[in-house]
Protein backbone atom coordinates (compact mmCIF):
# COMPACT_ATOMS: atom_id res chain seq x y z
CA UNK A 1 0.00 0.00 0.00
CA UNK A 2 1.58 3.30 -0.89
CA UNK A 3 0.22 6.45 1.01
CA UNK A 4 3.10 8.84 0.84
CA UNK A 5 3.85 11.33 -1.98
CA UNK A 6 6.45 13.63 -2.09
CA UNK A 7 5.82 16.85 -3.45
CA UNK A 8 9.24 19.04 -3.61
CA UNK A 9 9.48 22.50 -4.11
CA UNK A 10 12.29 25.22 -3.37
CA UNK A 11 16.06 25.04 -4.78
CA UNK A 12 17.95 22.41 -6.17
CA UNK A 13 21.43 22.90 -6.64
CA UNK A 14 24.43 20.57 -7.53
CA UNK A 15 26.91 22.42 -6.18
CA UNK A 16 28.92 20.55 -3.21
CA UNK A 17 27.85 17.73 -1.34
CA UNK A 18 24.47 17.94 -0.13
CA UNK A 19 23.76 17.67 3.02
CA UNK A 20 21.01 14.91 2.32
CA UNK A 21 19.72 13.34 -0.60
CA UNK A 22 17.34 10.92 -0.79
CA UNK A 23 16.36 8.98 -3.81
CA UNK A 24 12.94 6.96 -3.67
CA UNK A 25 13.54 5.96 -0.45
CA UNK A 26 10.96 3.47 1.29
CA UNK A 27 10.17 3.11 4.74
CA UNK A 28 7.74 -0.50 5.44
CA UNK A 29 6.81 -1.76 9.01
CA UNK A 30 5.67 -5.18 8.00
CA UNK A 31 3.03 -5.23 5.49
CA UNK A 32 2.35 -1.20 6.01
CA UNK A 33 4.10 1.08 3.61
CA UNK A 34 5.06 4.09 5.92
CA UNK A 35 7.39 6.32 3.25
CA UNK A 36 7.06 5.53 -0.45
CA UNK A 37 9.44 6.86 -2.64
CA UNK A 38 10.71 9.98 -1.35
CA UNK A 39 12.91 11.97 -3.34
CA UNK A 40 14.60 15.18 -2.26
CA UNK A 41 17.90 17.05 -1.92
CA UNK A 42 19.31 19.65 0.42
CA UNK A 43 22.15 21.56 0.48
CA UNK A 44 24.33 22.61 3.39
CA UNK A 45 23.30 25.32 5.45
CA UNK A 46 20.02 24.60 3.92
CA UNK A 47 16.73 24.28 5.76
CA UNK A 48 14.12 21.93 5.02
CA UNK A 49 10.42 21.87 6.11
CA UNK A 50 8.97 18.39 6.30
CA UNK A 51 4.82 18.66 6.49
CA UNK A 52 2.15 16.44 6.36
CA UNK A 53 -0.94 15.45 8.52
CA UNK A 54 -0.57 12.54 11.36
CA UNK A 55 0.70 9.00 10.19
CA UNK A 56 2.24 10.50 6.73
CA UNK A 57 5.03 9.06 7.88
CA UNK A 58 6.84 12.53 8.79
CA UNK A 59 8.59 11.02 11.87
CA UNK A 60 10.06 7.98 10.39
CA UNK A 61 11.49 10.12 7.73
CA UNK A 62 13.26 11.83 10.44
CA UNK A 63 14.49 8.62 12.04
CA UNK A 64 15.79 6.93 8.85
CA UNK A 65 17.62 10.64 8.55
CA UNK A 66 19.17 9.81 12.02
CA UNK A 67 19.88 6.83 11.24
CA UNK A 68 17.77 5.19 13.52
CA UNK A 69 15.71 3.19 11.33
CA UNK A 70 17.13 1.27 8.27
CA UNK A 71 15.76 2.27 4.48
CA UNK A 72 13.31 -0.87 3.40
CA UNK A 73 14.37 0.49 -0.79
CA UNK A 74 15.76 3.62 -1.82
CA UNK A 75 18.76 5.16 -1.60
CA UNK A 76 19.52 7.93 1.66
CA UNK A 77 22.21 10.13 1.86
CA UNK A 78 23.29 11.94 5.35
CA UNK A 79 26.30 14.74 5.03
CA UNK A 80 27.86 12.58 2.29
CA UNK A 81 27.54 9.13 4.22
CA UNK A 82 25.26 6.42 2.42
CA UNK A 83 22.73 5.22 4.73
CA UNK A 84 22.47 2.28 6.12
CA UNK A 85 25.95 1.21 5.01
CA UNK A 86 27.77 4.43 7.00
CA UNK A 87 25.37 5.25 9.58
CA UNK A 88 28.73 4.98 12.00
CA UNK A 89 30.30 7.94 9.88
CA UNK A 90 27.28 10.34 10.88
CA UNK A 91 26.98 9.24 14.56
CA UNK A 92 27.81 12.32 16.59
CA UNK A 93 27.21 14.88 13.37
CA UNK A 94 23.10 14.62 14.18
CA UNK A 95 21.31 16.69 16.45
CA UNK A 96 18.01 14.64 16.90
CA UNK A 97 14.56 15.68 18.45
CA UNK A 98 12.28 13.03 18.65
CA UNK A 99 8.54 13.02 19.16
CA UNK A 100 9.84 11.99 22.64
CA UNK A 101 12.16 13.63 24.87
CA UNK A 102 15.51 11.43 25.27
CA UNK A 103 15.74 12.31 28.66
CA UNK A 104 16.19 10.26 31.62
CA UNK A 105 13.60 11.07 34.15
CA UNK A 106 14.61 10.09 37.45
CA UNK A 107 18.11 12.01 36.50
CA UNK A 108 18.34 16.01 36.95
CA UNK A 109 17.97 18.58 34.03
CA UNK A 110 21.86 19.08 34.82
CA UNK A 111 22.83 15.20 34.74
CA UNK A 112 20.81 14.34 31.69
CA UNK A 113 23.36 17.29 29.60
CA UNK A 114 26.30 15.96 31.54
CA UNK A 115 25.80 12.28 30.19
CA UNK A 116 24.96 13.68 26.51
CA UNK A 117 28.00 15.40 26.65
CA UNK A 118 30.45 12.38 28.01
CA UNK A 119 28.34 10.38 25.27
CA UNK A 120 29.64 12.87 22.37
CA UNK A 121 33.51 12.83 24.28
CA UNK A 122 32.76 16.48 25.14
CA UNK A 123 35.68 18.18 26.52
CA UNK A 124 34.39 18.26 30.34
CA UNK A 125 35.46 21.84 30.58
CA UNK A 126 34.30 23.36 27.60
CA UNK A 127 31.20 21.27 27.82
CA UNK A 128 30.55 22.75 31.48
CA UNK A 129 30.08 26.04 29.88
CA UNK A 130 28.55 25.61 26.57
CA UNK A 131 25.65 23.37 28.92
CA UNK A 132 25.34 26.58 30.84
CA UNK A 133 24.85 29.25 28.15
CA UNK A 134 22.24 26.61 27.00
CA UNK A 135 20.41 26.54 30.18
CA UNK A 136 20.29 29.92 30.10
CA UNK A 137 19.27 30.68 26.99
CA UNK A 138 16.54 28.43 27.17
CA UNK A 139 15.66 30.36 30.80
CA UNK A 140 16.12 26.60 32.43
CA UNK A 141 19.18 27.63 34.48
CA UNK A 142 17.15 28.01 37.43
CA UNK A 143 15.72 24.50 37.26
CA UNK A 144 19.46 22.52 36.15
CA UNK A 145 19.31 20.51 39.42
CA UNK A 146 15.76 19.50 39.69
CA UNK A 147 14.92 16.03 38.21
CA UNK A 148 13.11 16.14 34.39
CA UNK A 149 10.23 13.57 36.23
CA UNK A 150 9.51 16.78 37.77
CA UNK A 151 9.04 18.95 34.57
CA UNK A 152 6.22 20.17 32.77
CA UNK A 153 5.93 18.91 29.16
CA UNK A 154 7.46 22.20 27.34
CA UNK A 155 10.58 22.51 30.03
CA UNK A 156 11.33 18.68 29.18
CA UNK A 157 11.09 19.96 25.80
CA UNK A 158 13.35 22.86 26.29
CA UNK A 159 15.82 20.65 28.02
CA UNK A 160 15.83 17.69 25.20
CA UNK A 161 15.96 20.95 22.57
CA UNK A 162 19.23 21.89 24.23
CA UNK A 163 20.37 17.92 24.53
CA UNK A 164 19.90 17.99 20.81
CA UNK A 165 22.40 21.16 20.07
CA UNK A 166 25.16 20.11 22.64
CA UNK A 167 27.60 18.60 20.78
CA UNK A 168 27.26 21.51 18.07
CA UNK A 169 25.92 18.68 15.48
CA UNK A 170 26.19 19.75 11.30
CA UNK A 171 22.60 18.86 10.65
CA UNK A 172 19.58 19.16 12.94
CA UNK A 173 16.75 16.92 12.96
CA UNK A 174 13.97 18.19 14.90
CA UNK A 175 10.21 16.47 15.53
CA UNK A 176 7.73 19.53 16.11
CA UNK A 177 10.69 21.29 18.15
CA UNK A 178 7.71 24.03 19.20
CA UNK A 179 5.44 21.12 20.56
CA UNK A 180 4.40 22.12 24.45
CA UNK A 181 6.30 25.70 24.43
CA UNK A 182 5.05 29.20 25.13
CA UNK A 183 5.40 32.18 23.06
CA UNK A 184 8.26 32.90 25.42
CA UNK A 185 10.04 29.51 24.97
CA UNK A 186 9.56 29.46 21.41
CA UNK A 187 10.97 32.62 20.91
CA UNK A 188 14.30 32.20 23.18
CA UNK A 189 14.91 28.37 21.10
CA UNK A 190 14.79 29.94 17.40
CA UNK A 191 18.74 31.06 17.35
CA UNK A 192 19.53 27.49 18.59
CA UNK A 193 17.57 25.63 16.15
CA UNK A 194 18.19 28.06 13.14
CA UNK A 195 20.06 26.85 9.90
CA UNK A 196 23.34 28.50 9.67
CA UNK A 197 26.46 28.13 7.07
CA UNK A 198 27.36 25.43 8.86
CA UNK A 199 24.49 23.77 10.02
CA UNK A 200 22.01 22.29 7.82
CA UNK A 201 18.04 21.94 9.28
CA UNK A 202 15.26 19.28 8.72
CA UNK A 203 12.17 20.76 10.78
CA UNK A 204 9.19 18.51 11.00
CA UNK A 205 5.54 19.97 11.40
CA UNK A 206 2.01 20.10 10.71
CA UNK A 207 2.09 23.87 11.57
CA UNK A 208 2.63 24.85 7.67
CA UNK A 209 3.59 28.38 9.04
CA UNK A 210 5.92 27.48 11.49
CA UNK A 211 7.85 24.96 9.36
CA UNK A 212 8.17 26.56 6.44
CA UNK A 213 9.62 30.07 8.02
CA UNK A 214 13.08 30.00 6.73
CA UNK A 215 12.66 27.37 4.83
CA UNK A 216 14.82 26.43 1.84
CA UNK A 217 12.95 23.06 0.58
CA UNK A 218 9.56 22.28 1.09
CA UNK A 219 8.49 17.99 1.40
CA UNK A 220 4.93 17.62 1.80
CA UNK A 221 4.22 13.90 2.74
CA UNK A 222 0.32 12.47 2.26
CA UNK B 1 34.28 11.59 32.11
CA UNK B 2 34.69 8.42 29.70
CA UNK B 3 31.30 6.76 27.94
CA UNK B 4 31.37 4.18 30.03
CA UNK B 5 31.87 5.80 33.41
CA UNK B 6 29.46 8.18 32.45
CA UNK B 7 26.58 5.31 31.59
CA UNK B 8 27.49 2.98 34.91
CA UNK B 9 27.34 6.40 37.16
CA UNK B 10 23.96 6.72 35.45
CA UNK B 11 22.70 3.18 36.36
CA UNK B 12 23.85 3.40 40.15
CA UNK B 13 22.44 7.20 40.53
CA UNK B 14 18.93 6.00 39.19
CA UNK B 15 19.02 2.92 41.37
CA UNK B 16 20.25 4.88 44.61
CA UNK B 17 17.40 7.52 43.86
CA UNK B 18 14.86 4.75 43.02
CA UNK B 19 15.72 1.80 45.04
CA UNK B 20 13.73 -0.11 41.99
CA UNK B 21 15.86 -3.17 42.44
CA UNK B 22 18.08 -3.99 45.02
CA UNK B 23 15.39 -3.86 48.02
CA UNK B 24 13.33 -6.08 45.96
CA UNK B 25 16.21 -8.21 45.36
CA UNK B 26 17.62 -8.58 48.92
CA UNK B 27 13.72 -9.23 50.14
CA UNK B 28 12.85 -11.83 47.36
CA UNK B 29 16.45 -13.51 49.03
CA UNK B 30 15.23 -13.13 52.53
CA UNK B 31 12.23 -14.19 51.98
CA UNK B 32 13.44 -17.69 50.15
CA UNK B 33 15.65 -18.35 52.98
CA UNK B 34 12.68 -18.36 55.56
CA UNK B 35 10.65 -20.19 53.14
CA UNK B 36 13.45 -22.88 52.63
CA UNK B 37 14.21 -23.19 56.86
CA UNK B 38 10.30 -23.76 57.39
CA UNK B 39 10.03 -25.98 54.14
CA UNK B 40 12.84 -28.41 54.82
CA UNK B 41 12.32 -27.99 58.26
CA UNK B 42 16.21 -27.83 58.78
CA UNK B 43 17.86 -25.51 61.09
CA UNK B 44 21.56 -26.18 59.59
CA UNK B 45 22.12 -26.88 56.47
CA UNK B 46 25.78 -28.39 54.77
CA UNK B 47 27.24 -29.38 51.58
CA UNK B 48 25.38 -29.88 48.23
CA UNK B 49 22.03 -28.69 50.57
CA UNK B 50 23.52 -25.16 51.42
CA UNK B 51 24.48 -24.44 47.96
CA UNK B 52 21.44 -25.75 46.29
CA UNK B 53 19.51 -23.23 48.48
CA UNK B 54 21.86 -20.68 48.33
CA UNK B 55 22.98 -20.34 45.01
CA UNK B 56 20.00 -20.72 43.10
CA UNK B 57 18.00 -18.25 45.24
CA UNK B 58 20.76 -15.77 44.72
CA UNK B 59 20.30 -16.34 41.11
CA UNK B 60 15.94 -15.56 40.92
CA UNK B 61 17.15 -12.84 42.86
CA UNK B 62 19.33 -11.50 40.32
CA UNK B 63 16.49 -12.19 37.80
CA UNK B 64 14.12 -9.38 39.63
CA UNK B 65 17.33 -6.92 38.21
CA UNK B 66 17.95 -8.56 35.07
CA UNK B 67 14.39 -7.73 34.21
CA UNK B 68 14.84 -4.57 34.85
CA UNK B 69 17.43 -3.53 33.27
CA UNK B 70 16.99 -1.84 30.18
CA UNK B 71 13.42 -0.40 31.19
CA UNK B 72 14.72 3.22 31.05
CA UNK B 73 16.56 2.40 27.79
CA UNK B 74 13.53 1.54 26.31
CA UNK B 75 11.21 3.93 27.82
CA UNK B 76 13.21 7.16 28.01
CA UNK B 77 15.17 7.04 25.12
CA UNK B 78 18.37 5.76 26.21
CA UNK B 79 18.83 3.34 23.25
CA UNK B 80 18.33 5.96 21.13
CA UNK B 81 20.91 8.72 22.55
CA UNK B 82 23.62 5.96 22.76
CA UNK B 83 22.60 5.11 18.97
CA UNK B 84 23.22 8.74 17.63
CA UNK B 85 26.66 9.47 19.82
CA UNK B 86 29.94 8.65 18.66
CA UNK B 87 31.04 5.77 20.83
CA UNK B 88 31.17 2.05 20.54
CA UNK B 89 27.64 0.19 21.36
CA UNK B 90 29.74 -2.63 23.34
CA UNK B 91 29.99 0.76 26.13
CA UNK B 92 26.32 0.23 27.00
CA UNK B 93 26.84 -3.80 27.30
CA UNK B 94 30.10 -2.67 29.54
CA UNK B 95 28.52 -0.42 31.33
CA UNK B 96 24.97 -2.35 32.36
CA UNK B 97 26.74 -5.77 33.04
CA UNK B 98 29.17 -3.84 35.65
CA UNK B 99 26.28 -2.33 36.94
CA UNK B 100 24.76 -5.80 37.40
CA UNK B 101 27.75 -6.89 39.20
CA UNK B 102 27.54 -4.08 41.38
CA UNK B 103 23.94 -4.88 42.05
CA UNK B 104 25.06 -8.53 42.76
CA UNK B 105 27.35 -7.66 44.72
CA UNK B 106 25.70 -5.91 47.22
CA UNK B 107 23.20 -8.63 47.59
CA UNK B 108 25.40 -10.73 48.31
CA UNK B 109 26.73 -8.59 50.89
CA UNK B 110 23.24 -8.85 52.47
CA UNK B 111 22.07 -11.88 51.96
CA UNK B 112 24.88 -14.35 52.47
CA UNK B 113 25.34 -13.14 56.32
CA UNK B 114 21.99 -13.71 56.91
CA UNK B 115 21.48 -17.09 55.09
CA UNK B 116 24.65 -17.87 57.08
CA UNK B 117 22.85 -16.94 60.30
CA UNK B 118 19.79 -18.96 58.74
CA UNK B 119 21.45 -22.15 58.34
CA UNK B 120 25.59 -22.49 58.65
CA UNK B 121 27.38 -23.93 61.47
CA UNK B 122 30.47 -22.70 60.73
CA UNK B 123 31.30 -19.29 58.04
CA UNK B 124 34.94 -20.80 57.68
CA UNK B 125 33.73 -22.00 53.63
CA UNK B 126 32.16 -18.39 53.16
CA UNK B 127 35.82 -16.56 52.22
CA UNK B 128 36.99 -19.01 49.77
CA UNK B 129 32.93 -19.21 48.13
CA UNK B 130 33.17 -15.60 47.75
CA UNK B 131 35.46 -15.99 45.21
CA UNK B 132 33.18 -18.70 43.33
CA UNK B 133 30.32 -15.84 43.41
CA UNK B 134 32.31 -13.37 42.14
CA UNK B 135 33.03 -15.02 39.24
CA UNK B 136 29.41 -16.59 38.96
CA UNK B 137 28.16 -12.89 39.72
CA UNK B 138 30.30 -11.69 35.97
CA UNK B 139 28.95 -14.31 33.82
CA UNK B 140 25.65 -14.15 35.23
CA UNK B 141 26.04 -10.43 34.51
CA UNK B 142 27.38 -11.02 30.75
CA UNK B 143 24.72 -13.73 30.24
CA UNK B 144 22.13 -11.36 32.09
CA UNK B 145 22.83 -8.09 29.99
CA UNK B 146 23.04 -9.65 26.20
CA UNK B 147 19.63 -11.79 27.12
CA UNK B 148 17.76 -8.76 28.51
CA UNK B 149 18.65 -6.59 25.38
CA UNK B 150 17.23 -9.52 23.39
CA UNK B 151 13.82 -9.22 25.22
CA UNK B 152 13.88 -5.84 25.68
CA UNK B 153 13.95 -5.28 21.52
CA UNK B 154 10.09 -7.75 22.07
CA UNK B 155 6.79 -7.68 23.00
CA UNK B 156 7.20 -10.79 25.37
CA UNK B 157 9.83 -9.22 27.32
CA UNK B 158 8.70 -10.34 30.59
CA UNK B 159 8.76 -14.03 29.72
CA UNK B 160 11.69 -14.37 26.93
CA UNK B 161 14.18 -13.21 29.77
CA UNK B 162 13.88 -15.97 32.15
CA UNK B 163 12.93 -18.51 29.82
CA UNK B 164 16.16 -18.14 27.28
CA UNK B 165 17.97 -17.40 30.50
CA UNK B 166 17.62 -19.82 32.98
CA UNK B 167 18.99 -22.71 30.71
CA UNK B 168 21.94 -20.72 29.03
CA UNK B 169 22.68 -20.25 33.02
CA UNK B 170 22.59 -24.55 34.18
CA UNK B 171 26.41 -24.58 33.31
CA UNK B 172 27.39 -21.65 36.16
CA UNK B 173 25.15 -23.11 38.90
CA UNK B 174 26.46 -26.04 38.17
CA UNK B 175 30.06 -24.91 38.66
CA UNK B 176 29.20 -22.38 41.55
CA UNK B 177 26.74 -25.05 43.30
CA UNK B 178 29.47 -27.79 43.00
CA UNK B 179 31.99 -25.78 44.61
CA UNK B 180 29.33 -24.58 47.15
CA UNK B 181 28.97 -28.20 48.05
CA UNK B 182 32.86 -28.79 48.99
CA UNK B 183 33.48 -25.38 50.64
CA UNK B 184 30.35 -25.39 52.66
CA UNK B 185 30.69 -28.88 53.83
CA UNK B 186 29.99 -29.94 57.27
CA UNK B 187 33.29 -30.46 58.36
CA UNK B 188 34.76 -27.08 57.11
CA UNK B 189 35.88 -26.44 53.24
CA UNK B 190 37.48 -29.06 50.97
CA UNK B 191 39.37 -27.21 48.53
CA UNK B 192 40.08 -30.63 46.58
CA UNK B 193 38.57 -29.33 43.02
CA UNK B 194 38.54 -25.79 43.97
CA UNK B 195 40.38 -25.14 41.19
CA UNK B 196 38.39 -27.26 38.44
CA UNK B 197 35.20 -24.95 39.45
CA UNK B 198 37.15 -22.17 39.41
CA UNK B 199 38.78 -22.60 35.56
CA UNK B 200 35.09 -23.38 34.70
CA UNK B 201 33.97 -20.26 35.92
CA UNK B 202 36.10 -18.95 34.53
CA UNK B 203 35.92 -20.20 31.17
CA UNK B 204 31.98 -19.88 31.08
CA UNK B 205 32.72 -15.77 31.64
CA UNK B 206 34.96 -15.20 28.89
CA UNK B 207 32.71 -17.06 26.30
CA UNK B 208 30.15 -14.83 27.42
CA UNK B 209 31.78 -11.65 27.56
CA UNK B 210 33.41 -12.47 24.31
CA UNK B 211 29.70 -13.02 23.32
CA UNK B 212 28.23 -10.05 24.58
CA UNK B 213 31.11 -8.42 22.42
CA UNK B 214 30.53 -9.46 19.57
CA UNK B 215 26.93 -9.14 18.82
CA UNK B 216 26.03 -6.28 20.75
CA UNK B 217 26.34 -3.79 18.31
CA UNK B 218 24.05 -5.72 16.10
CA UNK B 219 21.50 -6.40 19.19
CA UNK B 220 20.97 -2.25 19.27
CA UNK B 221 20.08 -2.31 15.70
CA UNK B 222 16.85 -1.76 14.07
Amino acid sequence: MERTVAVETGPVTDVGEPAIALRRLRRDFGDRTALAGISARLEQGESLAVLGPNGSGKSTLLRVLAGLLRPSGGEVSVLGCPLPKETHRIRGRIGYLGDQPLLYRDLTVRENLDLAAALHRLNPEQADIRIQTLLEDIGMAHRAQDRVAELSAGMKQRVDICRAVLHSPDLLLLDEPDAHLDADARTRIQPLIAATPERSRVIVSHDRELATAGADVVLELR
Amino acid sequence: MSPFSALLRKDLRVELRTLRSLPAMALFAVSAFVIFRFGLDRTTLDGELAAGVLVPTLLFAALLAINRLFVAEREEGGFELIRLAPIDRTVLFAAKASALVIYLVILELIAVPIFALFFLDSASGLLPFALILLLTNVGLAATGTVISTIATMSSARDLLAPLILLPLLIPLVIAAAGAGEHLLAAGGPDYGRFGTWLALLGLYDLIFLLVGYATFDFLLED
